[in-house]
């Protein structure tokens, strides 16, 4: 019973195959996963939109949407409505390929790399061998997609909005890939299943997920700060500040193109925070041994949705950063812990197992952060400031 | 140590989150068309016409004399005097206006018009649910739309209205009197008269007999007087 709960989708997936003559039984399959993924996390893309709109207004001691339906629940749709029935305006001067293709690129992206993304036990579209590197090399399609609408805008406010986007994403590029080079490490394999199998045990009712390491600790944080600044979100939005550049890159789209970026960003949110849930917290696992009943899918949309409410969170809290200091902090702060993290990590496997181990990786983490941390914040002291001339 | 803020940070936000769900005084929403709060006593927005009693066409305070339409800045106003006179509340006969508009889509809500009205006839009302799908006609109002009753005077503006109303009671109290006395006047001029019939008519008698009729002009004179008073006193309580 709980075996059928827990396989569900692969058993109807199976069902609806078997109906088909074998020569197109493959297709089929790919289709019916390509169709779940579309319909799972568009809707989750609909439900997140409206979630943050609510968060952020009651961080805010607002009531946030909610005229449309009950508690506005129904405002997503209502948003869908006006983004379609609004004029798709493109700029004299624009490039049109480009400036068409730009949303397009963006959503193909950010809608691949799900196939990567294991979701359920056995509910992966492909298992590849090299299921994270696919995952980086394609979720990288979106840097060059939002230079193809700054550049094809033929806007200064967008062409500034996408050089800051570039040089932010290719800055934080690095931590990102050097923090989940440490789960590699560990796990010995770059398929995003194997991955969650290595993390599939207990210690009591404790799972082994990575994130319960000192290495993988500091990896987490700094994936989640990289993968932040990576979908573009608070504090990192830069790109898109609208406040000194207006919208950023996507200042020059309208209607459903605007909400097709939208789209893509949300996507690529949901995707690298599941690449976060795949390599730190034990992907589909339940969080404690005697809850592994709970269908597999169900966790790894409750992380998930409460990734999500980080991000949220996150975006309620932090004022946006300013360049410089969002450079210094990707090149000085998280480059320099990632790498000392990939030697923590090592030492982790060497060593062995014990009270010791734990104390150097501990060490290892903390140290640099209280001194890099320090070194970071030098010269950053507020003062006073002293008026030259107005005095 | 870097990160201290941003938990501080983090956890002021956790507690706005949570507090709104528990403390109605965090939540200052106020849903609008289902909630109101009542609107402040010096609330205004554009101006309407007073009328005393139960009939706004025949209570109409408004005399036609166009001193609002000359004083109103944007040049909103529009008035056609009357050629007949009608009695006013006093019983007075006085002109009154045969058409009285206001585009109130111009009006900026100065109140020049309230301030100059010598009759305590125009107003400012604190109706603000006013938009209409008609730009044009929708937003110029004529006489019939712009008439309301004292009653609503003093409910939307107590004290202002409470003022006036003391203060007309009091003009009407003094014409009466005056009236009164003219009266009287009258009749001993024409007792007067009577006794000088007998003997041989003095030069001086035909001015006795314009005693009533000049008694009219100084009663219609009368309330411009505090009127000016009045609408100092208005720009007084409005700063
Ligand atoms: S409030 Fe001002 S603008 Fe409006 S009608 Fe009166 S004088 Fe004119
Ligand atoms: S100033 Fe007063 S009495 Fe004269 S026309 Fe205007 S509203 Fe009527």
């Amino acid at each position: 019973m709980i075996e059928t709960a827990d396989q569900i989708f692969v058993i109807l997936q199976h069902w609806i195959v078997g109906f088909a003559p074998a020569g197109v039984r493959w297709i089929l399959a790919a289709l019916f996963s390509v169709i779940a993924i579309l319909g799972a996390f568009g809707g989750l893309f609909a439900v997140t939109t409206i979630l943050e709109r609510k968060g952020l207004g009651r961080i805010q001691n607002r009531l946030g949407p909610n005229r449309v339906g009950p508690f506005g629940i129904l405002q997503p749709i209502a948003d869908a409505v006006k983004s379609l029935t609004k004029e798709d305006v493109v700029p004299y001067a624009a490039d049109k390929v480009v400036h068409f293709l730009a949303p397009v690129v963006l959503v193909l992206g950010a809608f691949s790399v799900y196939a990567v993304l294991p979701v359920g036990r056995n509910m992966v579209l492909a298992n590849l061998d090299a299921g994270v590197l696919f995952f980086f090399a394609v979720g990288s399609v979106m840097e060059l997609s939002v230079f193809m609408a700054g550049w094809s805008s033929r806007n200064k406010y967008s062409l500034l909005g996408a050089m800051r986007a570039i040089s932010q994403m290719i800055s934080y590029e690095v931590p990102l890939i050097l923090s989940s080079i440490t789960v590699i490490m560990a796990a010995g394999s770059l398929s995003t299943v194997a991955i969650i199998e290595k993390q599939a045990g207990y210690t009591g009712i404790l799972p082994h997920w990575y994130v319960f390491t000192p290495w993988g600790f500091a990896g987490f944080v700094l994936f989640m700060i990289a993968a932040t600044a990576e979908s573009n979100r608070s504090p990192f939005d830069l790109p898109e500040g609208e406040s000194e550049i207006i919208a950023g890159y996507y200042i020059e789209y309208s209607g459903f193109k605007f909400a097709l970026f939208f789209l893509g960003e949300y996507l690529g949110m949901f995707a690298i925070s599941g690449m976060g849930i795949t390599l730190f917290l034990g992907g589909w696992g339940a969080p404690l041994s005697f809850l592994a009943w709970v269908p597999s899918y169900l966790w790894f949309f409750a992380k998930l949705l409460a990734m999500i409410a980080v991000f949220i969170w996150i975006r309620g809290t932090l004022p946006r950063l300013r360049m410089d200091q969002l450079l210094n902090f990707a090149w000085k702060f998280m480059l320099p812990m990632a790498l000392i993290n990939l030697v923590t990590a090592g030492l982790w496997h060497f060593l062995p197992q014990g009270g010791l181990r734990w104390l150097v990786c501990i060490l290892m983490v903390v140290v640099p952060y209280v001194l890099l941390g320090r070194g970071l914040m030098q010269g950053q002291r507020l003062e006073k400031r002293v008026y030259q001339f107005a005095e | 140590m870097l990160g201290e803020g941003i938990a501080k940070g983090l956890a002021e936000t956790a507690r706005n989150f949570f507090g709104s769900y528990v403390s109605k005084e965090r939540l200052t929403t106020v849903q609008f068309p289902e909630e109101r709060l009542p609107q402040p006593e010096a609330a205004r927005d554009f101006p309407f016409l007073v009328y005393d009693g139960p009939d706004w066409q025949a209570g109409l305070r408004c005399v036609g004399c166009q001193i609002c339409e000359k004083e109103c800045p944007p040049k909103c106003i529009y008035i056609e005097k009357s050629k007949d006179k009608k009695p006013d509340a006093l019983g007075k006969p006085q002109f009154y206006p045969a058409v009285f508009n206001i585009d109130i889509s111009v009006c900026m809500s100065c109140q020049i018009c309230v301030e100059v009205c010598p009759f305590e006839a125009i107003k400012m009302d604190t109706e603000f649910e006013l938009s209409t799908d008609d730009r044009f006609g929708g937003l110029l109002w004529d006489k019939s739309q712009l008439a309301k009753s004292n009653e609503h005077y003093n409910k939307i503006h107590p004290t202002e209205a409470a003022e006036v109303d003391a203060r007309l009671a009091e003009e009407k109290a003094k014409a009466e009197a005056k009236a009164k006395a003219a009266v009287q006047a009258a009749a001993q001029a024409a007792a007067k008269a009577a006794e000088a019939k007998a003997s041989p008519a003095p030069p001086s008698a035909p001015p006795s007999g314009s005693a009533p009729s000049d008694s009219a002009p100084s009663g219609s004179a009368a309330p411009s007087a505090p009127a000016t008073s009045s609408s100092s006193s208005t720009v007084a309580k409005n700063d």
